[in-house]
């Protein structure tokens, strides 16, 4: 980006001047018809400023250009709901949960920024995902974290997967916000391209949700935050919308570094403001920076805005006014207020220690007018950059493999049989990389901070209360299976949106509403296209069937490395109301003598299993029945059970199948059990089946009955497998007894590259 | 004896928050004046005897990547004879 020369800056005046001049589109990432189409918004060729603001806002990642046409099903397919305040297209969806309170959520990817630089790339991720948030009014109360990293064992994971949890872990425990859960998984096909999806939520009284538009003719437009520098210039254009190579040391400049601390600050300062009623409008600055901000608010208000672009403070004195407007500095917001207001504005942000500069004004008419010294640099219709960008109809194709890869069933690779055989898989299982403890990680993130976590890893979700005085909570899960969607983008979606909704009914909360984060490879591929508008089929399909609507999310395309894309990773986060916390469903086994009950239906369900996986690397076959009538019935049956406090215990069943959940659930609380499997099944399928649709409960004698009873009316298969025991130690009649401390130490296995 | 010394700064484009925090901390400790704070490390590596290229090599080879991360930090590799040592040759 550094054509023309340093001294001469391209001027408007300049550009109607010198219509002809050659300009390095291609090389910003435009395609031919696109810079000309700019030309015909423009009536002339672009500054040099404005085409680095057109490459970057038309990027795919700031114009979702080849994913919008499939995003559009979530709002089609979008099921009614009242308790949606703000729905898709600001910042994040605003949810009310009842008790005059709004909650608000997001999923957001950092994937490209972590692997080139995995500390401060997962730190930022954490940073601007909490930026969103509070840009729509809410204070920040947790944060949750999906990580896919490469083979534990390849000699790069280690590298990429220990800084990434300590960015999240840093970003997240220096702002002093409890890490609530998310998912740690390996798999070879992230070795170059691991991905980290950051989630937020914050809450706020109902009445003070915060708008991104800028209105009212004469308002002036602050920039609060952290002094612009030249980190991450171009970071979304470069480095998330195309496919990596070996080239990537010379994208290096482009990463962002964090500093919670300032962003601590800038919370606190924007509350404040939200609070006093001094803010009319308000954005985040994330990718692309200051262009995307000012664009996208003055687009959103329908108002013109001028900005004088010396007045932005800087790191480095030398900047050019098309890095100015490039810059991924951090911790940065644009804020509109009244000019009555400016004063209080600024010393309030004073106080705070936030620097707060006026740089600007809404005008009338719709022109974005940009200014250095006085000169114009850019003059723009702000909507052609924010809201008219291209949009693809990207060529699809089912993948050549597709229906192989489908006949290659995993129910016909040899299984153990045997007793002994039985239990050195359960153990192996435990032991496995996707299925050992979370601890390695989840101990270093703060999971209490605030005292309101009621609920945390290991538990199936987090549960954070958010009102003192009436208990009421929000319970969150975000779950994803990339080998599911593998095997079927369709089916991999649901299943995804099917497990983070068992989970947040795991906690005795009803879930309401969605976010999610969709991690996918080239979309100039036509058979990850495929992938991508099955899995966006599936998950607003799934929606709408389930009766709760997507809020909000992200797309990541392009990772793969070299030509070969990851598998399809739709990554769902599912938000849940709990009217009382107290009587949230404790985790893992109950009481010694209550019993143990299988609820949901086991079929002979192993392809894309981690038993297939583990035992044989195979990734093949159908992946499990999806059945959300059998799922809505199943959060039906918990949630009443929780909230008529019958249950003692809890723990769902997914990946590792029955094997697994009792394994974590012995050692949740160290708690023995005593299990028969139903008669004459076949006890491999009965221990590593994943079906979905399955929790494990415990039940006192007491409220055995009315268990029974709830399961009943709701159609829920009810299967009495044994007894909360004394004994340390899990025992499968017929089968094999395992002492707890065997069981710990295998389950307590750290994968390679965490030691 | 030689000493290798490698400084290691955060590239000039890159945030620096321990130096920005620094430098605000400076006026409440009666120190005025000073606009800016960058702070990085020093290594000091002590080398038997006169310093071959063949070590050289390597030792640039260390700081560039076990010293610096070449993500966000560049280095300076500087050779200082030790005065204080007595390797018995004549300075």
């Amino acid at each position: 980006m550094s054509s023309g020369s340093v001294d001469v800056i391209d001027t408007v005046t300049l550009a109607s001047q010198t219509a002809d001049q050659a300009q390095p589109y291609a090389q910003l990432g435009l395609e031919d018809d696109e810079y000309a189409r700019i030309h015909q918004i423009l009536g002339r060729r672009p500054t040099q400023t404005e085409l680095a603001m057109y490459s970057v806002m038309w990027s795919e990642h700031c114009s979702y250009k080849s994913s919008k046409v499939h995003l559009r099903q979530f709002g089609e397919k979008a099921p009614a709901s009242d308790a949606l305040l703000v729905g898709m297209g600001e910042n994040a969806g605003v949810i009310d949960v009842g008790g005059g309170l709004a909650v608000t959520f997001k999923i957001e990817s950092h994937n490209h920024p972590s692997y080139v630089e995995p500390y401060q790339g997962a730190a930022t991720g954490v940073g601007g995902i909490v930026r969103d948030i509070l840009t729509m009014g809410a204070r920040p109360v947790a944060v949750m974290d999906s990580l896919r990293f490469g083979a534990p064992e390849a000699p790069d994971t280690a590298r990429v997967a220990n800084g990434i949890i300590a960015g999240v872990a840093g970003y997240g425990n220096c702002l002093g916000l409890p890490n609530i859960g998310g998912e740690v998984v390996f798999d070879p096909c992230y070795q170059g391209n691991p991905l980290v999806n950051a989630l937020c939520v914050g809450v706020m009284p109902v009445d003070r949700i915060q708008r991104s538009a800028a209105r009212g003719v004469g308002n002036l437009v602050v920039l609060l935050g952290a002094k612009t520098g030249r980190d991450g210039i171009g970071g979304v254009s470069v480095l998330a919308s195309a496919a990596f190579d070996q080239d990537t040391a010379a994208q290096r400049p482009s990463v962002q570094v964090g500093d919670p601390f300032t962003e601590k600050l800038l919370i606190e300062c924007c509350l404040e403001l939200f609070e006093r009623e001094l803010v009319v409008g308000i954005q985040d600055l994330g990718g692309a920076g200051l262009t995307c901000a000012t664009t996208e608010t003055a687009a959103a208000g329908r108002s013109g805005m001028r900005v004088h672009l010396e007045r932005v403070p800087l790191r480095e004195a030398s900047m050019l006014p098309h890095e100015i407007l490039a810059s991924e500095s951090q911790e940065r917001m644009l804020a509109i207020v009244r000019p009555g207001d400016a004063a209080l504005v600024l010393s309030l942000a004073q106080r705070w220690g936030v620097h707060a500069t006026l740089i600007g004004e809404i005008t009338d008419g719709e022109r974005l007018v940009i200014t250095w010294h006085g000169e114009a640099v850019v003059d723009v219709p702000p909507a052609s950059l924010a809201d008219e960008g291209p949009a693809y109809q990207r060529p699809m194709r089912r993948p050549a493999d597709f229906d192989a890869i489908r006949a290659d069933d995993a129910g016909k690779l040899p299984r153990p049989h045997s007793a002994t055989e039985l239990r050195d898989t359960l153990l192996t299982l435990a032991a496995s990389p996707n299925l050992c403890s979370r601890k390695p990680v989840t101990q270093q993130y703060d999971r209490y901070v605030g005292g309101n976590t009621v609920l945390a890893q290991p538990a199936d979700a987090g549960l954070l209360r958010i009102d003192e005085q009436t208990q009421r909570g929000i319970a969150l899960a975000v779950d994803g299976n990339g080998r599911y969607a593998r095997l079927d983008p369709y089916a991999g979606a649901q299943l995804a949106l099917a497990e983070a909704y068992r989970n947040v009914a795991t906690s005795g909360a009803r879930p309401i509403a969605v976010t999610n984060c969709l991690n996918f490879g080239s979309p100039q591929d036509p058979e990850v296209m495929w992938q991508f508008e099955q899995a966006v089929s599936g998950l607003a399909d799934g929606c709408r069937t389930l009766g709760i609507p997507v809020t909000g999310g992200n797309v990541s395309f392009y990772n793969q490395t070299g030509e070969t894309p990851i598998s399809p990773t739709p990554v769902i986060g599912v938000l849940g109301v709990s009217a009382d916390v107290t009587k949230r469903i404790p985790s893992g086994l109950g009481n010694v003598g209550d019993a143990i009950v299988l609820l949901g239906q086991t079929r002979d369900e192993v392809s894309g299993s981690e038993w297939a996986w583990v035992a044989h690397q195979h990734l093949g076959g159908v992946p499990p029945v999806v059945d959300f009538a059998a799922e809505a019935a199943l959060a039906a049956v918990l949630t009443d059970a929780g909230a008529a406090r019958l249950l003692t215990g809890v723990h769902d069943l997914s990946d590792g199948g029955l094997a697994q959940a009792l394994v974590e659930a012995c050692l949740y609380r160290r708690r023995g059990a005593y299990i028969e499997l139903p008669p004459g099944a076949d006890a491999f399928m009965q221990l590593f089946s994943e079906s979905s649709a399955r929790a494990l409960v415990c039940v006192p004698d007491n409220a055995v009955t009315q268990l029974r009873q709830l399961c009943a009316q709701q159609a829920v298969p009810y299967a009495a497998l044994g007894v909360v025991t004394a004994a340390a130690q899990l025992e499968l009649h017929h089968q094999f007894t395992l002492n707890l401390d065997e069981l710990a130490s295998a389950h307590a296995t750290v994968p390679t590259a965490l030691r | 004896m030689t000493r290798v010394v490698v400084d290691v700064m955060p590239k000039p484009e890159i945030l620096d928050p321990q130096g920005q925090a620094i430098a605000q901390a400076l006026p409440t400790l009666g120190c005025a004046g000073v606009r800016s704070v960058r702070q990085g490390k020093r290594f000091e590596l002590e080398i038997d005897g006169v310093l071959t290229a063949a070590q050289r090599t390597d030792i640039e080879r260390i700081a560039a990547s076990l010293l610096t991360n070449p993500v966000i930090e560049d280095f300076v590799l500087r050779i200082e004879d030790d005065d204080v040592v007595d390797t018995g040759r004549p300075r």
